[in-house]
């Protein structure tokens, strides 16, 4: 989930370009940016004449209404990950408004507002932070001076407080709302003074709730797979079971004939079957008889692509290697002396969020509408207007929370939402409503790709590192440019700060299995391939795991680092005793600026891992939403154990094996393990926490078990598929 | 073929072949959305309704078998012990994308009804039909507990 503005300098929104402006509209004091800059010519054209309810000259904004309400407009899509509470906290902090009057509403699409919007890499409070707090602030400061004004009194008379403006030793108080006029005729201070870290009153507190909880206990909330509309018609697709296989020939005459079926199309992937309920087009669609053509289609099985990563591993193929990482002045020599080896095989895995891949499109002549849950609103933007042969400023969306997502919504080609658009194109301007069944979504490809890696450490008489050779073989996670999510989180590791040679090749196979972005990106795998060789190296040098990884993280400087290592050690009992059967194993791993430490508490019952209890450390910045970044610790652990268990995509013949969750097992409540969360105090800017604790689950499970069996792990999941069923409760002692 | 099915203490006549599911009838024909699709084969839970005051699957439950039965939905379903899982479930935040949670509310008001104070394993037996992608798990075990103790306590 990398969000390619943070690659590319022409694609960012930076805060230089941006003016802070204020003023009221319709009765509300507005304050937000207004772009001033090349972006404003690329907006005009992407958005021009896009339908949006709010003043299109603002970007991310507060509204204060007079009704009393501090409304933020949220550019970023909530998809689990807690983003109304962050940025509901940041601007609530720095305005001190009353928390219980703040809302947070999803911004429909808007480049020329706000610039690319793409939710990604974790990003979503990093990249709020300075222009939410600092909309905040000066609106803050609108009011501060509105007050100063009336009552003929100093500006540093005046305090804010849960959203009353007052002067203390006085009995002037007033609400937001008395001010409203006023503050609005004044302008707003470009570079208001910001809140010091040590007078936050709600950042970092349990005061940071979810603004969410409610709707979503109730039944209450919209999702796109609920959205409702007149004459509204439902589609289902046929795809080709083979990646590459493209449409031969079919019959859609049973189809026709079922009851509720309204038109069966053929599109460019696959066959459409519309109709007036969800379970006609089901229905019409079990009807077809369809026969794809694999002439340019994968049609090998997992076993037989295992084997190809490991022949190119070894040179032989004509997959020819990049450099990824490189140290020293002939990283190629070969290596000699005490020579460590090791390899990892790593399978596919898809996203299964509970809501599978659904879309709402409506095309009239040039102007499409959609309704979805889109991470990346600006992409789909782009690829919506392509398929329905319009400009993008024709395509407005309506962008509503998503039930779950981990990548899969966020796919550089909006394969979904573009297929949505291409029916709509032909239902004479009813509204469709796409959806995948959840066999669809779990064959559909944007895997996780499938990985190889051989590793080959020299090591000094003391057991540490001197020369690391990693090759390592992933297709391409991007659809342009270098491979370099593949190897993320090995790249510049601390683990080479002993070395004085590392020798990092990647090699790009290209074949038709699509692949993609999936929760932790290339660090879903990355973790388990740096963290478990260092405890193997820590084993094999005689020392203790944690006192081994202190002298990386000394050598490497790395502050950080040393202190989650020692606040796990310490939180997680580390090196204390543990009952008979128990171990820990322990797991460091940064990924998008978070760093996050687990210690994971496991038992092998019949060779299968049972883990009771994770402790977990995390350094992200400054802890915006204390709860929140528990929550998604806990989520991550559970998510990144699914995977570490069970995931596996297998293909046989090409065809995905793996059709609903009895196929591809997930974590239920019988084994979820305990989880402790510790956040690292912290002034640092914030960083994500949406993806960093999936990452070091599966490692410290493999370091767990090799403290218990003495054996390491060299593939995942842990558990064949096959072996047993996860629907048998078995409870944890 | 026409069916009088009972829903949410209204009976409705639907017009549809007897083997639709009953989750299609509730969202696509009674516009109930609450309740929500997310395997179609029973095995993940977000579909869960009550069926004569049992936790069921409705993808799996054909409108012919549903018309039988008093069907009742998170949109309708009523009582001090749904208030109390749901105010549980804001104190504790339980939901992230919040998904599944028309189904685990479900479950867990089936549970709190059969069983006043569940353990954890009674807890694990009713609640590991409902898979969260977000696993919420942990939160979910609290606040049942936490229901559970307020309605447990006198008031």
């Amino acid at each position: 989930m990398t969000d390619p503005s943070e690659k590319k300098s022409c694609f960012r929104l930076t805060r230089r370009r941006l003016i802070l402006g204020g003023s009221l509209i319709g009765g509300a004091l507005v304050v937000g940016y207004i772009a001033t800059n090349p972006m404003q010519v690329a907006g005009a054209i992407l958005q021009g004449g896009g339908d949006d309810p709010e003043p299109s000259a603002f970007g991310p904004f507060i509204r204060i209404t007079d009704d009393g309400w501090v409304t933020i407009v949220n550019k970023q899509q909530e998809l689990g990950q807690g983003i109304h509470a962050g940025l509901a906290a940041i601007v609530a902090e720095e305005l001190d408004a009353d928390w219980d009057r703040v809302r947070v509403v999803d911004s429909r699409s808007n480049f020329r507002a706000y610039g690319p919007q793409m939710t990604g890499a974790s990003n979503g409070i990093a990249s709020n932070w300075d222009l939410m707090r600092n909309a905040g602030a000066a609106a803050r400061a609108m009011f501060v001076e509105a007050a100063a004004l009336r009552w003929s009194v100093p500006i540093g008379a005046i305090t804010v407080r849960d959203g009353i403006v007052s002067q203390p030793g006085s009995n002037r108080a007033v609400t937001f709302v008395e001010l409203l006029a006023d503050a609005s005729r004044l302008q707003p201070q470009q570079s208001p003074v910001l809140k010091r870290p040590a007078d936050y009153r709600l950042i970092g507190t349990d005061k940071v709730r979810r603004k969410d909880s409610l709707s979503k206990s109730t039944g209450a909330q919209v999702y796109t797979q609920d959205i409702q509309r007149p004459d509204m018609l439902v589609a289902m697709v046929a795809h080709s079971p083979r990646f590459g296989g493209t449409l031969a020939r079919f019959d859609a005459s049973d189809a026709r004939k079922v009851k509720g079926v309204v038109d069966v199309f053929a599109i460019e992937t696959g066959v459409a079957v519309v109709a007036e309920t969800t379970f006609a087009a089901w229905k019409g669609r079990d009807a077809l008889r369809i026969e794809w053509d694999d002439s340019e289609a994968e049609t090998r099985s997992t076993h037989e692509l295992v084997r190809y990563y490991h022949d190119i591993a070894a040179g032989r193929s004509d997959v020819e290697p990049a450099e990824f990482d490189s140290k020293g002045d002939d990283p190629e020599v070969p290596f000699d002396g005490d020579v460590a080896d090791f390899a990892f095989d790593f399978p596919y895995l898809a996203h299964a969020p509970m809501e599978t891949l659904d879309c709402v499109a409506q095309v009239n002549g040039w102007d499409v509408s959609i309704t979805s849950g889109a991470h990346l609103a600006t992409v789909d933007q782009v690829y919506a207007a392509f398929a329905a042969r319009t400009i993008p400023g024709k395509v407005d969306i309506e962008v509503v929370p998503a039930g779950g997502s981990f990548g899969r919504r966020g796919v550089l080609s909006s394969d979904y939402l573009v297929e949505c658009v291409r029916i709509a194109k032909r239902t004479d301007g009813r509204p469709v409503k796409l959806m995948w069944s959840r066999e669809d979504e779990i064959a559909s490809g944007y895997f996780r790709p499938m990985s190889h890696h051989r590793v080959w450490v020299q090591l000094s008489p003391d057991g540490f590192p001197t020369r690391w050779r990693i090759h390592s073989v992933c297709q391409s996670l991007l659809p342009v440019g270098p491979n370099s999510l593949a190897t993320e989180g090995i790249t510049h590791s601390p683990y080479f700060s002993t070395a004085s040679t590392v020798d990092g090749k990647i090699f790009t196979p290209t074949f038709p299995v699509v692949v993609g972005l999936w929760r932790s990106v290339g660090h879903s795998y990355t973790a388990l391939v740096m963290e478990h060789i260092v405890d193997q190296l820590a084993r094999r040098a005689g020392l203790d795991p944690a006192a081994y990884r202190r002298v990386f993280y000394e050598k490497a400087g790395d502050k950080r680092r040393l202190a989650v290592l020692d606040e796990l050690c310490l939180r997680a009992g580390w090196g204390g005793p543990i009952e008979p059967g128990w171990a820990r194993g322990l797991a460091i791993h940064e990924a998008f600026g978070t760093i996050v430490g687990q210690v994971a508490e496991v038992r092998l019952v019949d060779d299968r891992p049972i883990v009771h209890r994770v402790v977990a450390v995390v350094d992200c910045g400054i802890a915006v939403a204390h709860d929140q970044i528990a929550a998604q610790m806990e989520g991550s652990i559970g998510f990144g154990l699914s995977a570490a268990l069970y995931g596996a995509i297998t293909l046989k013949d090409g065809i995905v094996q793996e059709t609903n969750f009895d196929r591809y097992l997930v974590v239920r409540m019988n084994e979820m393990p305990v989880v402790e969360t510790h956040v690292i105090a912290s002034t640092g800017r914030p960083t994500g926490m949406g993806e960093p604790g999936v990452a070091p689950i599966a490692p410290a499970v493999a370091n767990a078990i090799l403290a218990l069996t003495g054996q390491p792990t060299s593939r995942l999941p842990f558990l064949d598929r096959n072996a047993r069923s996860n629907t048998d409760v078995s409870v944890q002692s | 073929m026409s069916y009088a099915i009972s829903v949410n203490g209204q009976v409705h006549h639907v017009e549809d072949d007897g083997q639709t599911p009953l989750l299609w009838v509730l969202r696509d024909t009674l516009k109930l959305t609450g309740t929500k699709y997310g395997c179609g084969a029973a095995q993940c839970g977000a579909c869960t309704v009550h069926v004569d005051g049992q936790p069921m699957r409705s993808c799996t439950l054909s409108l012919e078998v549903a018309s039988s039965a008093r069907i009742i939905t998170i949109e309708a379903i009523e009582g001090a012990d749904v208030r109390a899982i749901q105010d549980a479930w804001v104190a504790h935040d339980v939901p992230q994308c919040g998904f599944c949670q028309s189904g685990q509310v479900m479950s867990a008001i089936a549970l709190l009804r059969a069983t006043e104070k569940p353990t954890d394993r009674d807890i694990d037996l009713a609640m590991s039909g409902n898979l969260c992608r977000c696993a919420t798990y942990n939160r979910v075990r609290a606040a049942i507990h936490d229901a559970a103790s307020k309605l447990g306590s006198p008031t």
